[in-house]
């Protein structure tokens, strides 16, 4: 009984860690923008140079590097432009403000829009 | 009111127009940028011919280097090489050529019809030595100064601007 249940933790641990490395390579692939492509990531992406990153994905993952890092080795490389969800910079402030600012803006908008109608409407 | 609406048009549409002028003039594609001025690291590479690995550690000693990725099935490195090995006759540069994805007999058959102007000559089989330089294809070019430091690169054949640009740099 002992046995079965050592061997069953075993296969479960083993198989978790194996869709746990799948999951996070997924995960990678679809945070990366093909550069050579037309707006795909690198997981949809059949380029030659998507392959080549694949493989790059897949030995960092295999030595242990986390997810950030990959992040990081590869935005050295070739910018922030690969990342579809790049760090908060000083250069990217308005990339990451200006919908919450247009959102808000909006939201004066409308509601100075709907005071003036119930105004007009008494 | 009628004046407020055509203001709050206006102002979309030269938001859209603004966004739209933006997108179209992003240069992001094959920038550079990123890598200019950067300390190049240390990579290990394949030996072309003989067997075993050198780093490039080893080859940044007080002489500029131009890696030039290249291969044989690639038109365009056949249309900059004549240009490789104008470069090649500078004393000041070590140019060290990193055969991409190729086979070997069509490289060494490429080399010897025109000219070998490497002084190491590397291979990268699978081009995932090459993700360490940045590379998005082929031909493309770095050249690094004394200091290890990447002082330009070149995505596309290298042209006669560009080689009069490396030897001023190189010559300085």
């Amino acid at each position: 009984m002992k046995k079965i249940f050592l061997i069953s933790t075993f296969f479960f641990v083993l198989v978790n860690s194996v869709y746990a490395e799948v999951d996070l390579r997924d995960k990678i692939l679809k945070n990366l923008r093909c550069l050579v492509c037309q707006g795909q990531t690198m997981s949809d992406s059949n380029s030659d140079f998507a392959q080549t990153i694949k493989s790059v994905v897949d030995d960092k993952i295999g030595h242990g590097f986390k997810e950030d890092e990959i992040y990081k080795f590869l935005s050295d490389k070739y910018g922030d432009w690969i990342l579809f969800n790049p760090p908060l910079k000083k250069e990217n402030y308005l990339l990451w403000f200006l919908p919450y600012f247009l959102f808000i803006i909006g939201g004066i908008v409308i509601y100075y829009l709907s005071k003036k109608t119930q105004i007009k409407r008494k | 009111m009628k004046k407020n609406k055509l203001i709050i048009i206006y102002a979309v549409l030269i938001f859209i127009f603004l966004i739209l002028y933006l997108s179209l003039d992003n240069k992001k594609i094959y920038n550079t940028e990123d890598l200019v001025g950067k300390k190049m690291n240390e990579v290990d590479l394949l030996y072309f011919e003989s067997e075993g690995t050198f780093n490039t550690r080893e080859i940044f000693k007080n002489k500029f280097v131009l890696f030039n990725f290249w291969a044989s099935w690639c038109a365009p490195c056949r249309k900059e090489h004549k240009n490789l090995i104008r470069l090649s006759k500078n004393k000041n540069l070590e140019i060290i050529g990193v055969n991409f994805k190729d086979s070997p007999q069509s490289a060494k058959k490429f080399l010897e019809e025109l000219g070998n102007p490497f002084s190491i000559l590397a291979k990268d089989p699978d081009g995932k030595q090459s993700i360490n330089f940045g590379i998005y294809g082929i031909p493309e070019t770095i050249l690094i100064d004394k200091d290890s430091n990447i002082v330009k690169k070149y995505v596309g054949p290298l042209n006669l601007k560009d080689v009069n640009e490396i030897r001023s740099i190189v010559e300085k």
